[in-house]
């Protein structure tokens, strides 16, 4: 076991978690993440061993698939971001690799992002002033890649005005936290 | 605190007075006042002075099209200059303050100007300022500025804050009249995603200022009850204090919400405004119409009013500008306003008609076929002189007059695109036409349709043609619909100093000169006279300013043309649109994950592409920057230190084809790279310029990862995929952005391979001979976390550099320190990077600018001839590849003690000094602690050939002259010794 | 603007990052384009009134490369392409 410490996206040694006028926005750090892109010619293989290793089809364009202990989001044609719990799964790069084999290449991304989930009513309300996606017509399992303060965050509905998962660049993420702070402070 | 104008009834609360302050004196208004109707409640008519001539003005409408109620609002940070006195709502403690006069409103020294009336006409800049040319900026110019204008900004930074947000919706309704109300009652009922948005904060437009009935209730409590309706509807969004300022292309529309303006001040964390932009499928405009008024001498007399605008006030607000008011009318509307203020007991001292056949009243005395000539009153309206049908004269005392020339339909949305208004004559106005943005339907008033009933008619039908409603549609109420009997009348024959633009002292004169000087056309027109060119946009000018060119010209109105208009709909304040970007948050800023332990350490930071990157990091008892990076250079170099590297571009290219993508990338060879070891890569454009540099190490047969600079990183992903989707896209290719991710660091110096040692796990062997110069791996440190090991160096030392998953680079950063106490480990910082770069001779940032080619740098080897990679071909054109191109070289100064300064160029010794002999540029320089000298890197002509000569460095902007010698770039270790030791 | 995104539907313009006209396509063929082959591939432009073929980055989204034929006097956009399936069909 090594001897080195981590910490959190915003610098912290706890993930940090802020309330107000009933959301909570609270950084999640404890997210395994992985980018999948099918090898050219190998779509269906690779389609068919993600299926293997989530347990459903791997999602359509602009959807996310919320399951347990894996998930995954579309990110861009034949191309996915897998999550886990990273507990439980710090390897999870490895374990796609394994499934996958030769029909995809896999990224280790758990670092590269930070997450951030908003829950409560009102959240529309929060994710209007951020950015410009519809958010009142996503349902459950809607996912997109939008900007949020000139950042390329992906927004994912986990339950219309209760639930939003949003990954955004994690060296951004003070940035980001106060963006959404802030919105939250001024739309409730 | 007497309201002596204020009446009975009207939309205002009672139980609720509010106090407020108008230049220094104390007033009371109530709740749903504004500012304008609070002042006329008591008995205040004079609100400012005219931008040009300082002419006493009052209010001239009820609404936001209003060019002369133009006051300061708040006080202090939150001065806020040029806000319409008619539409800013009433609050508890408001402070507003006229503008431009002094000392005082009812004394404006500068008044004189209207003396001097004749000097500043029309084009008076042009014609009066021009010469002597000297005297324009040091003499004319602040006299002008001084003497013109509007309010002032506090010139301190605004306390509140503002947002930006977005709304998305099936159907936009703007404006909630009669057309409004009806269309979003329509949709609402059927179940769409409506947004209703209104400037106003109540909803009900004229309803809210006329008499008439709808179905038996007053229109103000029909329009409440719409209101009550559509907010109990879920898929009905309201948005009042809203004005829609813009409509942009697929439906796209930008409206300005005011938050706060009503309050004293935004409540905690609260914007005063917040821009939306808001995207719709349909929009339905129902901006309804604006009355224009007829241009007479004097008629910019405080007390002197649209008709309209008096019914506003009487009806709505409860108040009056009068108790003795006469109207000048030509069309039957002016008389429904004489009717509404007879019932609110206010006395009518006559109707001057135009129309020699308008019909007689019993109720008061109409005057047929006369018109107002002039007015007097010192300081606001107390007599007009009317020139009656037979020819003889009369004077009316009144304190206001009432003046309705006819409706303009709001056509000023259906502009923004391409449209063009179009010509109707029976209302002899201007009606949308053309091409209307995108799903956009017109309803109501805004259409020339001027009746209520008409506007429920239309607003529905606009509604459910937007929806694609079948069936048969409900009967809408019952309402008036009066047919609009007028007789074109824009100005009384005659008139000089009749206004047109009051708010930018256009008068009829004006436009006559205008013409008479040949600037006809309407374009020329507005910018010779500025007529419409104020913050109003000429919303009750332009017409009346056309329809006399069209006369003077012969020709009829539409033949003359319209002017169309553009974004914003009204002013918005800047901050608006800058919202929450400003300062820090201006835009984001990325932190590299051991940021706070540089913090800790007292680094200085600088920003490099939204990076705050460690610049140096100064000990104790240093004073100059200089000495903290000559110490981390010399401390480097003598032993080891430590560099973030973190903000460095890396990109995982991944793929059976990788290495034959990266070898078309890059203008270097890539294809033969072995497993487990790193190149240094060039990226040239299209055209032949080196476009980025940095480094491919293949960690796997079919996985690369390459870095970028840390400019440029977004640009070369970007880039990358390009080449992939569109030039390769056969090739089996995946590219995935991994910057983020790693945290990364330099370790460099002849003791960087020890420091690693205790670092690196054992089962790993770093020593030279098992991971030589330019090798890279997999590996473990600190007992087991995954990390990469490069061999690369940027400093020209023995160096490596590590990178571990984000979360530990904090971690591995002390632990880095901890170990290297031993070594007197130092960590750098950019400067100090920057030092040894320009001493080892690697070009950055400042020779990769943009103009320079692989030639120019010393790398025109690098080239690939053998493959087609981007750039290759037209690198090889002859204008990049004439024999006195450009060279990478490095400078000396004879004294090394003189500073050479990048940016300065390069002379022959005994040549002369101009641009014409110009022999390159100073790109970087640096004092190199190596050498005990200012060094630089430049580019020269022919400078591979040139080693050892004397040449002058100029720069004429700094007043430099000194002498340099011309040497070789490579100014340490330039066998490269170190690096493969 | 609103670019109809072929897989993710209409997108606002802000996510997208302009290039310029879809010619940039047809790179010359190495081996036998000449001087002014490559001159005009990188350097000539027409310059319409009207429809224009054009590249567009996603950006802000699932970093495809589109080609949008937009009309250059009313922003009026006709087609939405993955320039992807461009290139390969012009291969063909």
């Amino acid at each position: 076991m090594h001897d080195l410490t981590a910490i959190t996206a915003l610098g912290g040694a706890e993930a940090r978690v802020d309330r107000h006028g009933g959301v909570t926005l609270a950084e999640n750090s404890d997210l395994a993440l992985s980018s999948v892109a099918a090898r050219l010619g190998q779509e269906e293989t690779c389609a068919e061993n993600l299926t293997r290793l989530l347990g459903a089809a791997p999602p359509a364009p602009g959807k996310a698939l919320l399951s347990d202990p894996l998930s995954a989001v579309w990110m861009g044609p034949d191309q996915w971001m897998i999550g886990a719990d990273y507990q439980a799964h710090e390897t999870l790069a490895q374990t796609c690799k394994d499934v996958l084999k030769s029909s995809a290449s896999v990224t280790e991304q758990s670092d590269a992002w930070v997450c951030f989930d908003l829950s409560g009513a009102g959240i529309q309300m929060v994710m209007e002033l951020l950015c410009n996606i519809d958010h009142r017509r996503m349902e459950p399992g809607d996912a997109t890649r939008t900007s949020i303060h000139h950042l390329g965050c992906f927004v994912v509905c986990g339950e219309p005005d209760a639930f939003v998962r949003i990954l955004g660049p994690r060296a951004s993420a003070g940035s980001l936290h106060h963006a959404l702070l802030t919105a939250m402070h001024s739309a409730l | 605190m007497t309201q002596i104008n204020r009446l009975q009834g009207g939309q205002i609360n009672r139980d609720r007075p509010l106090k407020f302050m108008f230049d220094g004196k104390f007033y009371q208004g109530f709740e749903g006042d504004t500012l304008a109707s609070a002042l006329l409640a008591n008995n205040v008519r004079l609100m400012g002075r005219s931008f040009k001539y300082h002419r006493p003005r009052g209010p001239l409408t009820a609404g936001s099209e209003e060019p002369n109620a133009i006051v300061e609002l708040r006080g202090g940070a939150r001065r806020e200059p040029n806000t319409r006195a008619t539409t800013a709502e009433l609050y508890d403690g408001l402070v507003a303050h006229s503008q431009n006069r002094w000392p005082s409103l009812a004394f404006d020294a500068m008044a004189i100007n209207d003396r001097f009336s004749n000097f500043l006409t029309a084009g008076f800049y042009y014609k009066t300022f021009m010469w002597p040319k000297a005297f324009w900026e040091k003499l004319y110019e602040p006299i002008i500025r001084r003497a013109a204008g509007l309010g002032a900004l506090s010139g301190r930074e605004d306390p509140d804050v503002y947002d930006k947000g977005f709304r998305h919706c099936d159907l936009l309704i703007i404006g909630a009249g009669p057309a409004g109300l009806m269309a979003a009652l329509t949709a609402g009922r059927a179940g769409a995603d409506v947004i209703l948005a209104d400037e106003d904060f109540r909803m009900g437009g004229r309803l809210n200022a006329e008499t008439f009935e709808i179905s038996g209730q007053s229109g103000a409590d029909w329009a409440a009850s719409a209101v009550a309706e559509l907010s109990s509807l879920p898929n009905v969004r309201l948005m009042p204090r809203t004005t829609i300022i813009g409509a942009f292309d697929h439906g796209i529309y930008g409206a300005v919400e005011r938050i706060s303006d009503h309050l004293h001040m935004p409540d905690a964390d609260k914007p005063r405004q917040i821009l939306w932009r808001i995207t719709t499928r349909q929009t339905i405009l129902c901006a309804g119409a604006t009355e224009r008024p007829i241009a007479f001498d004097n008629n910019d007399r405080p007390g002197v009013m649209l008709a309209s605008a008096l019914r506003t006030y009487a009806n709505r607000f409860a108040a009056t500008p009068a108790k003795r008011i006469a109207i000048f009318t030509n069309n039957d509307d002016g008389h429904r306003t004489a009717r509404d203020l007879q019932a609110c007991g206010v006395q009518i001292a006559a109707v001057v008609d135009t129309r020699p056949d308008a019909a007689l009243s019993t109720d008061y005395q109409v005057l047929r076929g006369a018109q107002v000539i002039d007015t007097k009153g010192r300081l606001g309206l107390t007599f007009a002189e009317v020139k009656l049908a037979d020819g003889s004269e009369r004077t009316l005392e009144c304190g206001a007059l009432g003046v309705s020339g006819g409706w303009n339909p709001n056509v000023h949305l259906t502009c923004h695109q391409r449209g063009r208004p179009a010509w109707q004559d029976d209302i002899a106005a201007f009606v949308p036409g053309g091409i209307l943005p995108m799903g956009m339907r017109v309803a109501g008033a805004a259409t020339g349709a001027l009746s209520t009933h008409q506007a429920l008619v239309t607003g529905k039908e606009a509604a459910r043609k937007a929806l694609g409603l079948k069936g048969r549609a409900p009967k809408v109420a019952d309402a008036e619909d009066m047919p609009v009997n007028m007789t074109p009348f824009w100005y009384v024959k005659g008139t000089t100093r009749g206004w047109l633009d009051q708010q930018n002292d256009v008068t009829v004169k004006d436009v006559k000169l205008s013409h008479q000087e040949g600037f006809r056309s309407v374009e020329h027109l507005k910018r010779y006279t500025t007529l419409g060119m104020a913050t109003d946009q000429g919303k009750t000018s332009n017409m009346g300013g056309l329809a006399i060119m069209a006369e003077l010209a012969g020709k009829s109105i539409p033949e003359t043309g319209t002017t169309i208009f553009r974004p914003p709909y009204t002013p918005v304040p800047i901050g608006t649109f800058g919202g929450r970007m400003r300062g820090t948050e201006f835009h984001p800023t990325r932190l590299t994950p051991s940021h706070n332990w540089a913090k800790e350490q007292g680094a200085v930071f600088v920003e490099v592409g939204n990076w705050l990157r460690a610049q140096w990091f100064p000990r104790p008892g240093e004073t100059h920057w200089r000495q903290s990076v000559d110490r981390e250079v010399r401390q480097t170099r003598a032993s080891v230190g430590v560099c973030d590297c973190t903000t460095l571009g890396k990109i995982d290219v991944q793929g059976t084809d990788a290495a034959r993508f990266l070898n078309f990338v890059y203008a270097n060879g890539m294809a033969k790279l072995p497993v487990g070891k790193t190149r240094y890569g060039l990226m040239l454009r299209e055209d032949g310029i080196v476009m980025d540099d940095g480094t491919a190490a293949r960690l796997e047969e079919d996985h690369f990862v390459v870095t970028t600079t840390t400019a440029n990183a977004g640009k070369v992903y970007q880039h990358m995929e390009f080449v992939r989707q569109c030039l390769m896209p056969d090739a089996d290719v995946q590219l995935i952005s991994t910057t983020e991710a790693w945290a990364q660091y330099a370790v460099a110096g002849p003791n960087s391979r020890k420091l690693l040692e205790k670092i690196v796990d054992a089962d790993h062997d770093i020593s030279n001979d098992a991971f030589p110069f330019m090798a890279c791996a997999n590996i473990t440190v600190c007992g087991g976390l995954r990390a990469r090991l490069f061999r690369i160096s940027f400093s020209g030392e023995l160096a490596f550099e590590i990178a571990v998953p984000s979360r530990y680079g904090d971690s591995l950063m002390r632990k880095l320190m901890q170990q290297g106490e031993e070594f007197g480990v130092t960590p750098y910082g950019t400067e100090a990077l920057g030092v040894m770069r320009i001493e080892k001779g690697h070009a950055a940032g400042n020779e990769l600018n943009g103009t320079t080619t692989a030639l120019n740098l010393g790398l025109g080897r690098m080239v690939s001839t053998a493959k087609d990679t981007i750039g290759a071909a037209l690198s090889r054109r002859p204008g990049l590849n004439e024999a006195d191109a450009l060279k990478l070289v490095g400078l000396k100064p004879l004294d090394p003690e003189t500073k050479i300064t990048a940016g300065g160029h390069l002379m022959r010794a005994d040549g002369p000094v101009d641009a014409a002999h110009d022999q390159g540029y100073v790109t970087s320089a640096a004092f190199s602690p190596a050498m005990n000298s200012m060094i630089g890197l430049a580019l020269l002509k022919q400078g591979d050939e040139r080693l050892g000569e004397t040449l002058r460095l100029v720069s004429p902007l700094t007043d430099l002259t000194i002498s340099v010698e011309v040497v070789s770039a490579h100014f340490v270790d330039p066998k490269g010794e170190r690096l493969r030791a | 603007m609103i670019i109809h995104h072929p897989l993710l539907g209409p997108r606002d313009a802000s996510e997208f990052v302009y290039l310029g006209a879809a010619t940039l396509l047809d790179r010359p063929d190495p081996q036998t384009a000449t001087p002014d082959d490559w001159h005009a591939y990188a350097y000539l432009r027409d310059n319409p009134a009207g429809p224009h073929r054009e590249l567009w980055f996603h950006e802000g989204g699932d970093r495809s490369w589109l080609v949008v034929t937009r009309d250059t006097t009313t922003h009026e956009i006709t087609d939405v392409a993955l320039a992807r399936d461009v290139a390969l069909e012009r291969r063909k």
